[in-house]
């Protein structure tokens, strides 16, 4: 909706049109004279109109990216309670240094001489990555959390392959991260979902009943996606083991157990660990994540490249299936990994050192158990507390308001809150699954709480409009999801022509 | 429509000769919420019981489409295709999704008639 403005802007928040459309005014920062064709040797290949590329001065262009990043939300900003990405402050002395020269301008084609500092970050970060998860091999190459499910997958393929006996099914709860049965099926397998019991966990005996000699390994998410700890952990990787298959755990979540619990002592074989959450790393459009893969003892041997080893004295980098490395499954990516992450992370690591790691996990369950306890009257929590660093709602509270998830959502825009994940995970009905971090101070909670309180009681007050018609304050209104995706217009059109929909 | 038979999936299939025309349920469609987008089989295609033969997108969710009896498929709805809303507005009639020609008599004894799938979903 407009604002009732002569220029379109609402105060200070700028209107910003497409790039495109700011177009056509001939004020290109660029300023070359008409070149000479007439002689060209192009074949009749010239170009006979123009290409469609907008023409701007450096001042607009400046501005058109500054207006479109003020309307961004970011954890720069506010809190960002997106459950399950652990969007917590990324501490400035990370930048500071991941800028560095050393590391800022260091290439990975150099010579190891040269970069033995870099390599040094991999190899400690490494160190401490095994440590945390009490496990004896990691995988630093892994791009995010997905390329890390990858990973894990591939190598226990390699495993099993290597033993001569490939398997076929994978199993996968029905409460997990949709990546999970991605990765399973693009490593050719066939995922078998396994229901959680009413108690929000896996079900083990339902995961001993779908047991067999082709089962190739347990994808387990732990806290799982509901935000509760899985308390049988021990008995679903001891039956995966029994009968020959690896449990890979989904890290996402180490966030609420990074010093308190080592996954390695739960039976793991393989966890990817999201720098980006876990470890601070920027992420949601701020930066790329990073996935490393914990290894096993069983594991291990097929790990993939490149390796850190030590050499001489000095550090080097394995790239070949070699030493060490000769059951490697190979390569997973170009180069060794994200590197601006890893220096980041370890900053992150070595600035708050183990207690101060230990205590993150702490503060992270307390400020979702504050979250939780001060909204189970105003909510409805969907399994009892305690939680753990995601207190996940269902939409139980806003039964007979005409108000769904969506909509209360929507609402939340309109108060300043980027809103929780909703509608994941799947098997809670309108689920709304808040992750509030340790970031956040007392009353920065405070705050989250009485907006969500005071929207809870809105809704039950009958007031379904101020929701159905949310956002109203935000630089858009709602989209039309169902028009979108029916008519989707794929390209830009000049204004002279009205906009296409999509052939 | 008592003659349709509905599966646990919700899908419906309604038998005349050796032609069963199969779509989802009325049910299925308000669940799912606005349909966006179908993505039918081939005709021709050979499907087993149980086979996924279809996908239907919704603004909420993708979903799979079953095969509930085997045999060959012989017709799909392009109009379903080139437009969605249409299982949302008739999913047990002008949204069918696509015609199977059985070989031999299909059992559809292990299907649910239209009133013990109205028990099914009534909660």
């Amino acid at each position: 909706m407009k604002p009732d403005t002569s220029t379109g802007h609402k105060g200070l928040e700028l209107e910003e049109p497409l790039l495109f459309e700011l177009d056509g005014r001939d004020r290109s920062g660029v300023d070359l004279p008409e070149p000479d064709l007439s002689n060209n040797r192009l074949g009749g290949l010239e170009r006979t109109a123009p290409i469609g590329l907008p023409g701007l001065s450096e001042p607009e262009v400046v501005r058109h990216f500054v207006r479109l990043s003020q309307k961004n939300y970011s954890i720069d900003g506010n809190l960002y309670p997106l459950g399950s990405c652990t969007m917590k402050h990324n501490p400035r002395i990370n930048e500071k240094i991941a800028r560095m020269p050393g590391f800022a301008d260091a290439h990975p084609l150099q010579p190891e001489s040269t970069v033995q500092g870099a390599l040094e970050v991999l190899d400690t970060l490494g160190h401490w990555l095994k440590t945390i998860t009490g496990m004896p091999a990691v995988a630093m190459s892994p791009a995010a959390g997905a390329h890390g499910e990858l990973c894990g997958l591939m190598a226990i393929r390699s495993a099993h392959t290597a033993n001569g006996d490939p398997r076929k099914r994978v199993l996968v709860p029905e409460s997990a991260h949709g990546t999970n049965p991605a990765t399973a099926t693009l490593c050719g397998y066939k995922v078998d979902p396994v229901p959680g019991n009413d108690r929000g966990r896996i079900d083990l005996s339902a995961v001993k009943a779908k047991l067999g000699d082709d089962v190739a390994a347990i994808m387990l998410t732990n806290p799982n996606t509901l935000g509760l700890f899985e308390d049988e952990v021990l008995e679903v990787a001891e039956a995966i083991h029994s009968v020959g298959g690896y449990f890979y755990c989904d890290g996402a979540n180490l966030n609420a157990i990074v010093g308190r619990v080592r996954p390695g002592d739960l039976g793991v074989d393989a966890m990817h660990i999201n720098l980006h959450k876990t470890f601070s790393t920027p992420h949601g459009g701020g930066g790329p994540g990073s996935g490393p893969v914990a290894f096993s003892e069983a594991l291990a041997p097929f790990a993939p490249l490149p390796q850190v080893v030590t050499k001489d004295g000095k550090l080097h980098l394995l790239e070949t299936k070699t030493g060490e490395a000769a059951q490697s499954f190979g390569r997973l990516r170009s180069f060794h990994g994200q590197m601006g992450m890893f220096t980041r992370a370890l900053a992150y690591m070595m600035s708050h050192g183990a207690d101060g790691l230990r205590q993150i996990a702490e503060d992270a369950v307390l400020s979702a158990n504050y979250v939780l306890s001060q909204l189970q009257d105003d909510m409805s929590v969907a399994y009892p507390a305690p939680c753990m660093h995601e207190v996940l709602f269902d939409d139980t509270f806003l039964e007979g308001t005409g108000v769904t998830t969506l909509d209360f959502a929507k609402a939340m825009i309109d108060e300043g809150y980027h809103p929780m994940t909703v509608y994941f995970p799947l098997v809670v009905h309108g689920a709304m699954l808040t992750e509030p971090t340790e970031s956040e101070s007392k009353a920065s909670l405070d705050n989250l709480i009485s907006t969500l309180k005071y929207l809870a009681d809105k809704a039950k007050s009958g007031d379904a409009t101020h929701f159905t018609e949310a956002p109203r304050l935000a630089p858009r209104r709602r989209v039309d999801e169902t028009a979108a995706a029916r008519n989707p217009v794929l390209r830009w059109a000049p204004p002279s022509s009205p906009a296409q929909a999509a052939e | 429509m008592s003659d349709k038979h509905y599966t646990e999936d919700h899908e419906w299939v309604s038998m005349d000769g050796d032609i069963a025309t199969v779509g989802i349920s009325n049910y299925a469609q308000d669940q799912l919420g606005d349909v966006v987008f179908v993505e039918l089989p081939d005709t021709g295609a050979s499907l087993e019981k149980g086979a996924e033969v279809a996908v239907v997108e919704s603004v909420k969710a993708a979903s799979e489409v079953y095969a509930p009896v085997a045999g060959d498929v012989v017709e799909v709805n392009d109009a379903i295709g080139d437009n969605p809303s249409l299982v949302n507005e008739d999913a047990e009639g002008e949204g069918w999704f696509l015609k199977i020609k059985v070989a031999g008599a299909p059992d559809l004894s292990e299907l649910m008639d239209a009133s013990a799938y109205a028990d099914e979903v009534a909660d």
